[in-house]
Parts: structure tokens; sequence; C-alpha cells
């Protein structure tokens, strides 16, 4: 599933959607197969692929996305505040709002490019998130975070009688309405919210594919190598990056959209750098420039953070009890800074050894895998396809 | 008169005068050869014409209009198209995908937002590109990526793709310079062949004057900064300030 050779495109999608769609099965053994979870999966899946079609195919580094994935969020609410609960409005709303304010600012900041580039985003997201924080209290709530009211209009939907704040829905199926199924000792949980993001992050890789495939994607590449030589080939390259950059604010859009639909609020801290930086990460740790690299990288950043985050000093105690009283107390200290709050020192750890050592990402590993074993598996009889593989492969995943 | 005009062209580097009062006319359909030692402003002078650097005073021509001031994509696709001195491509994307860059950038114009058809299912692009590997006699590195290949490769696939987009004018810095001479006597047949088949006008310039003689129509010698001869090739050998460029310009 991992050669990602032009040609087996349909096969490519068909596996990313079974595998999406399967997710609370496949997913439930490794103790990730809770809807809250899986829905940030494909969240930030989305959130990266989208920032990957910017910094994967152009190289353009952007420190700003999550400015565009908050603006998101805050639109969706005020639909759900305004309009009506449906998801639909809302997410239409965010992307459109995530893609006017993605154009203004990559407008901008696309005057110039390397770390100029990136530092003008980073200023811009700054700008938002202090707005929002403070300036646009009227629009944001402030510190305390957009929220639903019961005093909220909501036009289009029947009075609200239940005298509890409504919750999100898909044409009347509620967004957080599960069903529970009991399949060989594990709980499987079936959630609404989570196969509408199923569905959206298998559209957003479907686009993402076309975009790749496609003569403007190629130019996006092209913007990458050489932008000098295209200058000179007759290519306006503002215009392209500056598509680039819409496109990824717009997907922005969508996963903070998607965020508010499945927890109707939206808080200023979803613009902050660290967000920005963060699917940087997943994109890079994925592998920068590959279709499947961002999901990847998203789904194990998202996973790992919620198995280290939830670990603390009681569990480490607890695994490490076989271990004579001062040798456990020593081996916890050390652990402890890297598990609960310290995460993110693991994340930092875990960033530089791939980038270190698999600079392609995930993805490079995943391929150095199945290389392998295919070259174990029938050596001899079929140097000349995984030749081809590899030649394919340099053309379309420019990860170096 | 030429369809690509230059008058008295002057521009310096911080108080080097690398163009004086440069005067070229090249001639539609013709080859033209500008040589001269090293440092003399050869590519200094193209670089004015494709919106690479603004002269200090003077004029650039091309078809009737000024190519000053106008941005390298707008000149590129009035019909001029240059093969830069070191060779520059898309190093990381397939020879293949580089010559349909320019296929592309020919069809549609300097920006388009085709994002329906695949590159793949782009026939009629991908035939020409095809076509273009052909004649520089690339097909079989047709898949390869491009930063892999050799220094004569890399220049042949530049050449493929410059000529791809069916220019008007096409600048040549140094075409075979890096090349093997197989390779150079094939990029002197190349040329002479695209020239009497398709009428593309050329500048070339060329230290090797076994190629500068094959192919010329009309040579300027130019030396630190200025033309001092612009001559008929059998002009050129015999003329003595032509002889003491080349040897003042080795000291
Ligand atoms: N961008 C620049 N900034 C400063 N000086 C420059 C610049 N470009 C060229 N020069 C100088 O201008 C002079 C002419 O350079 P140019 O590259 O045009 O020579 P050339 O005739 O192409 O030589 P060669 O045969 O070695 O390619 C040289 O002295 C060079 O150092
Ligand atoms: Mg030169």
């Amino acid at each position: 599933m991992f050669s990602e050779t032009r040609k087996n495109d349909h096969l490519l999608l068909l596996l990313f959607a079974i595998v999406t769609l399967a997710g609370p099965i496949l997913l439930a053994p490794l103790g990730a197969g809770y809807p809250d979870l899986l829905q940030r999966f494909c969240i930030f899946g989305i959130f990266a692929i989208g920032f990957n079609i910017l910094f994967g195919l152009t190289g353009y580094l952007s420190f700003g996305h999550a400015a565009f994935l908050g603006v998101g969020s805050y639109s969706a609410v005020w639909m759900f505040k305004l309009l009506t609960m449906n998801v639909i409005p809302a997410l239409i709303l965010a992307v459109l709002i995530a893609g006017l304010f993605s154009l203004l600012i990559g407008y901008i900041s696309l005057r110039r490019s390397g770390i100029y580039f990136s530092i003008l985003t980073l200023a811009f997201a700054q700008m938002s998130f202090s707005l929002a924080y403070s300036v646009l209290t009227p629009i944001t709530n402030g510190e305390t975070g957009l929220q639903l009211s019961l005093k909220d209009p909501r036009i289009l939907d029947a009075t609200n009688t239940s005298g509890s704040l409504p919750s999100t829905n898909l044409f009347g199926l509620t967004m957080n309405s599960t069903a529970k199924v009991d399949f060989l000792g594990m709980t499987l949980q079936f959630n609404i919210g989570f196969y509408f993001c199923a569905i959206m992050l298998i559209i957003a890789f479907y686009i993402s594919m076309r975009i790749f495939r496609s003569p403007f994607g190629l130019m996006l590449r092209a913007i990458k190598t050489n932008q000098t030589r295209l200058n000179y080939t007759g290519i306006n390259t503002r215009p392209y990056t500056l598509a680039a950059f819409v496109i990824s604010g717009m997907y922005a859009g969508l996963a903070g959209g998607l965020m508010a639909c499945t927890d109707p609020l939206a808080g200023a801290e979803r613009m902050q750098w660290t967000a920005s930086g963060e699917v940087v990460l997943m994109t890079i740790l994925g592998g920068a420039g590959t279709l499947l690299g961002p999901v990847l990288g998203a789904g194990f950043i998202k996973y790992f953070e919620n198995i280290f985050s939830k670990i603390n000093d009681n569990v480490l105690h607890n695994t490490f009890a076989f271990l004579p009283d001062g040798l456990e107390d020593f081996v916890v200290s050390i652990l402890h800074v890297f598990v609960g709050k310290g995460w993110h020192l693991t994340l930092g750890v875990l960033f530089m050894m791939v980038v270190i050592f698999l600079p392609g990402g995930l993805i490079e590993g995943a391929n150095r895998i199945l290389s392998w074993l295919r070259t174990r598996g029938k050596a001899g009889d079929n140097t000349a396809e995984s030749k081809e593989t590899t030649t394919t492969k340099t053309a379309v995943n420019p990860a170096e | 008169m030429g369809i690509l005009e230059v008058k008295n062209v002057n521009k310096s580097f911080s108080g080097l005068k690398a163009l004086q009062n440069v005067n070229l006319s090249v001639e539609e359909g013709k080859i033209h050869a500008i040589i001269g030692p090293n440092g003399a402003g050869k590519s200094t002078l193209l670089n004015c014409f494709i919106g690479k650097l603004l002269p200090d005073s003077g004029t650039v021509t091309f078809d009737g209009q000024s190519l000053l001031g106008i941005p390298p994509h707008k000149i590129n696709q009035t019909g001029v198209s240059r093969v830069f001195q070191t060779p520059e491509i898309f190093t990381d994307l397939s020879v293949i995908d580089n010559v349909m860059i320019p296929c592309f950038a020919r069809r549609d114009g300097s920006f388009s937002l085709h994002a329906v058809k695949r590159v793949e299912d782009e026939a009629e692009v991908r035939d020409k590109a095809e076509q273009m590997l052909v004649d520089v006699n690339m097909a079989d590195k047709r898949d390869m990526t491009a930063s892999s290949l050799s220094r004569g490769d890399k220049r042949r696939l530049e050449m493929a793709m410059c000529l791809a987009q069916d220019p008007k004018l096409l600048l040549l810095d140094e075409p075979t310079a890096g090349m093997a001479r197989a390779d150079t006597n094939n990029t002197i047949e190349l040329l002479a062949d695209i020239q009497s088949k398709r009428h593309i006008t050329m500048a070339v310039i060329e230290h090797d004057m076994h190629v500068v003689f094959s192919l010329a129509q009309k040579i300027s010698v130019l030396a630190q900064g200025t033309v001092i001869v612009e001559d008929l090739p059998e002009n050129i050998k015999g003329n003595p300030k032509v002889q003491e460029a080349y040897l003042g310009g080795a000291h």
C-alpha cells in the first residue's frame, strides 16, 4: 500500500478508503478504537494533507497554518449559533472563510520566499492569535472561547425546548451517537461523527491525489525544484504558489470546521504557533511530498500523544514494580520527563531520529522495508519491476 | 532590420563596466554567434534579453517590442527561450516531466489551474515531449531523474525543454560545453536541422570554434564589454582585431 507509483492510484485510493473506514476495527487492538481519537486522526490527517499540498509540493514552509484551522472552527461555531446545528453549512462557511483568509495572508507572505516567507506566515498567525484572544472578543469570546448557548437564534432549527444544548447533526443524524458492538472481547464503537470525518478524509485524500497527478501539481513540484527555470519557461509562479496556499488554507479550514462539528467550541489556542508547528512535524515525520505520508504522520503523532500524555508516575511505578526499589525510583524519575506533560520531549526525540535516519519520513521507512522484503522474497526475477518502482518514486516523492 | 535589435546597451556592476554601448542585430531565421574571451560580457548580454537584468541604458527590442522591464515569464511567452551556461533544469523531476513542463507552458500560458486531467492522460503533450527527447537522442533516459544525468545530457535536456516551446528566438549559452565530441557533433546537426526546418532564430554563445564555424551565419565578437567586430564568419578568422582580443583576453 505504500508504493506510490502513478499506475496504481485507484488501488491506493481503494485501500486508503477501506483502511480508513475500518479504522474502528483495525485500531481497536491498539487501544485507539474509540471515536474521539479516531476523529482526531481524520481531522489532523486532513490538516496535514492540505499542508502537504503547499509544503510538500512547492517547498514553501508555512508556520502559520493553525490560523486557518482556528478561523475554520470559529466560522463553524458561528454557523451553529446563528443558522443551524447541521454540519454542512458550518463546514461550507469554514472552508470559505479560511480560503479568503489564506488568500489575504498568502498574497502578502508569498512576496517573499524561504525563511522570510516562513517568518511572515508565523507573524500573521501570531497576530491572528492575539486578535482572537483579546481584540476581537465580540467575535471570538476571547479567553473563554466561543461556545454554544441556549439563547442562540439558530434560525433554521426548530425551537429548542429541551433545556439542554443541542448537538451537531448531519440532516438529523447526531454526530456524537455511537453504536457499540462487542467483538472478540473488544468493544467496537461505530460513531457517526467518525464516519463523517472519515468520508471527509477520503475526499480530501482523493482531491490531493488528483492535484498531485495533474499538470497543476507538476508545476507546483517544479516550483520546489527550480523556480528560476520555471520563470524562464513562461510560467508565472506567484499565482501557482498562491493557489497552493489557498487550497491548503481551505483544507485547514475544513479540519477546523470538523473539530467544531465533533465538539462545538472554538478557542484561540487552536491558532497558536505550537499548533502550526505540529502540522509541520506531522508532514515531515510522515514524508513531505508523498501522498500518504502526512496522514501517517498525523496518525502517528496523535496516537503517541494519546498514549504518552496519559502515562503518569503511578503507571510508571506499576510498570517497573519488578525492579529493586532504588532502581525503580531512578528509572521512573528518568522516564517521568518523557511522559505526561513531557510528551513533547519524546516527540522531539522521535522527530530528530526520523529526520536524521529517515529523511524521507515514515513513508521512506515503509518503502525500505517493502523493497527489502521484495528483494528477499523474489530475489532475481523481479529486479526490473522494483527498479521501475524506485525510479518512478524518485520522480513522485521529491522528499529530500 | 533584425528580429532582435540591441542598441547602445550599457550595464555596469558596481563600477565594473560589463557592457559598453553594445549594438547587435540578429536577423530572423539566422544563427548568430556571439564569441569573445572569458568575462567579455556575453552571458550578461543575454541576461538583458530575458528579463534577468535591466540595462543601465540602451534599448532591446524583439519583434518590434521592447523587452526591457518585462518580467521573464512574459518575455518567454512572446517566444524567447534560453539555454543557460550552467544547466537550469528541474533536477528532482524525471526527464520526461522536465520536457512536459515547457509543453504545458506553451499550451496553457503562464498560469492555469489545470487539475482535472492527469499528466499521463495528456497524450498530445506527452507525445510532443517524447518527440523532443527523440530529437536530442535522449529517449532512452525518459524516466531517469534529471539530477542523475551527465553534464552533457543535462544540457541536451535543457535544449529539448527550450525547443519544446517552439520559440521564435532561441538563446544558447555555450550549448556544447561539457559534451563529448560525438555529442557536440550531434548538437551541431540538431541545431542546423532545426534552423533549416523550423526557421528558429538563434543567438549562440560558444567557445568551441568548430561549433561556431559550423553553424554561424553571422558572428559578433565581444571583448571587455564592447562589440569589436560584427561580420560574416569567413571574414572573422583573419581579422586582426579578433586575434588581438583573444590574445589580450588571455593575459
Ligand atoms: N551579477 C553580477 N554581479 C557582478 N558582476 C557580474 C555579474 N554578472 C557578471 N558579472 C561580471 O561581468 C563580467 C562579464 O561577465 P559574463 O558572465 O557576462 O562573461 P562571459 O562573457 O559570459 O564569460 P564566460 O565566457 O566566462 O562565460 C565579468 O567580469 C563578471 O565577473
Ligand atoms: Mg558566460
